[in-house]
């Protein structure tokens, strides 16, 4: 998958629980969660999205290396390959 | 014949607009069967009957606002049968908070034209003549639609009601409502750091075991806590009414959930002393997915026995709640924190929670709720008990 495409399914799956949130304005260096103001369960019904859609594994030890934007991404891609 | 009322849905909520009716006259009903969709300052609620029946009358249309307590339809009760029992006057219940119609001879209430108090209110608002009207409901009764139609037809572009600004009536029921409290209940407020590495280190262990899709929350872990303490201090649980406290039998926590475009609801999980960690965490995830979709059961919303918030998510150390009238206490929990923590005359580091407590004065006192707030800390140390 294309980074391109994947930023776009993530980009995706965060607006199904943020529907305010624009591409855009999202920093990729920023921690997501205070961007987007997500609690712990939007925060596990976004990896649940992830999940599902991508079908990757995201082990609950992992979840403190996925802070920003571009750790999911970075994350992801690993996973994918 | 059992009358079907619009219950209360919560002490923030004292009308609500029927959106639509599920059922028919003739149908059975089941108890807890949702018949109605009531629209109300903060969510499209889902009505439920408690009791069985077969529906008689819809007495209620679609787009009528009604206070709580409104006769909506009448059921047959079993042995009952359409042509023994009496039929219901139409809507004649409803308070008319407009200017009286005219008695006597003036026409619009000698019965020529059948109308519902809310159609008839809303053809004085839209300055529509009821007298013109073509009826389409039962008997030609003028109804709400039949109303909007003719103002319609009036072309009027000056007169169009005002959208209701949906945040905004939220905003005043959620200030009627902590009104009220803080006017009548003398709260108490205590205070508590409950040390989390057992719990921690419990649910990393859980939730390393399960795929993602059944991962529990630490905030499932709080909300039985909260339930297994009431069972020894019932003075926390219930409602004051009627100039005392009522306790109740099972603890249906109420659970604030804040809502993405502002305003917060705090809808019931039941029985929550009685469910596995598991159960209540599929709970929590569905009553968060339909709170955020605005839909709604009138049981969750009405019978919460107790309140949890828990505002440690957007990183506060501690939360002092105000009591949802007409219940007594309301448990608050802030962030999950790294503290230095003194434990056997060592200093070490702790993850640490603030819990709260806002109890009402008139049904207990600060030692019994501090023993309360002993009591939840003591839970949390023993997370494979939970």
């Amino acid at each position: 998958m294309e980074k391109n495409e994947l930023r776009a399914v993530v980009i995706a799956t965060l607006k199904t629980i943020a529907p305010e949130v624009e591409d855009g304005d999202l920093r990729a260096d920023r921690p997501l969660r205070n961007q987007v103001d997500l609690d712990s369960m939007d925060w596990l019904n976004f990896l649940i999205g992830l999940h599902e859609k991508l079908k990757v594994d995201i082990p609950e030890a992992d979840y403190a290396r996925l802070v920003t934007l571009g750790d999911v991404l970075d994350y992801l891609e690993k996973k994918l390959k | 014949m059992i009358e079907f009322k619009l219950p209360s849905l919560g002490a923030d909520m004292d009308e609500g607009k029927l959106l639509e009716w599920k059922v028919s006259p003739g149908d059975t009903v089941k108890k807890g069967q949702a018949v109605a969709i009531v629209d109300t300052s903060k969510a499209a609620v889902d009505v439920e009957v408690w009791c069985e029946g077969t529906v008689f009358e819809l007495l209620i249309e679609p787009g009528e606002t009604i206070p709580v307590g409104t006769v909506m339809a009448t059921l047959l009760e079993a042995g009952e049968s359409p042509e023994t029992a009496k039929r219901a006057p139409r809507a004649v219940l409803l308070p008319h908070p407009g200017p009286l119609p005219r008695a006597g001879g003036g026409g619009v209430v000698s019965g020529r034209r059948r109308i519902s108090p809310a159609a008839r209110k809303h053809a004085e608002e839209l300055g529509v003549d009821i007298e013109t009207i073509p009826g389409t409901g039962p008997d030609g009764a003028v109804t709400l639609a039949d109303v909007e139609q003719a103002a319609a037809e009036k072309v009027s572009p000056a007169r169009t009601a005002p959208v209701p600004d949906k945040a905004a009536e939220m905003r005043k029921a959620i200030a009627a409502a902590m009104s009220r409290s803080k006017r009548e209940i003398p709260h108490y407020y205590l205070s508590e750091p409950v040390p989390m590495r057992r719990a921690t280190e419990w649910l990393a262990q859980a939730n390393a075991g399960r795929p993602i899709t059944s991962r529990l929350l630490i905030a499932v872990l709080q909300l039985k806590a909260v339930a297994l303490a009431l069972k020894k201090f019932p003075e926390m649980n219930g409602f004051f009414r009627d100039g005392a406290h009522q306790p109740a039998a099972a603890a249906h926590i109420g659970v604030a959930i804040s809502l993405r475009q502002g305003g917060l609801i705090a809808p019931a999980i039941h029985d929550v002393g009685e469910k596995s960690l598991e159960q209540l965490m599929r709970d929590l995830t569905d009553l968060v997915r339909r709170v955020r979709a605005g839909s709604l059961r009138s049981s969750e919303m009405s019978d919460p026995t107790i309140t949890v918030t828990n505002l440690g998510e957007q990183g506060v150390a501690a939360v002092y709640g105000v009591i949802y009238p007409p219940q007594v206490a309301l448990v608050g929990f802030g962030r999950v924190d790294e503290q230095p923590w003194v434990e056997n005359g060592a200093l070490g580091v702790m993850p640490v929670v603030t819990a709260s407590l806002a109890a009402d004065h008139r049904a207990s006192d600060g030692h019994r709720g501090a023993l309360f707030l002993a009591a939840l800390r003591d839970q949390l140390q023993e997370p494979e008990n939970l």
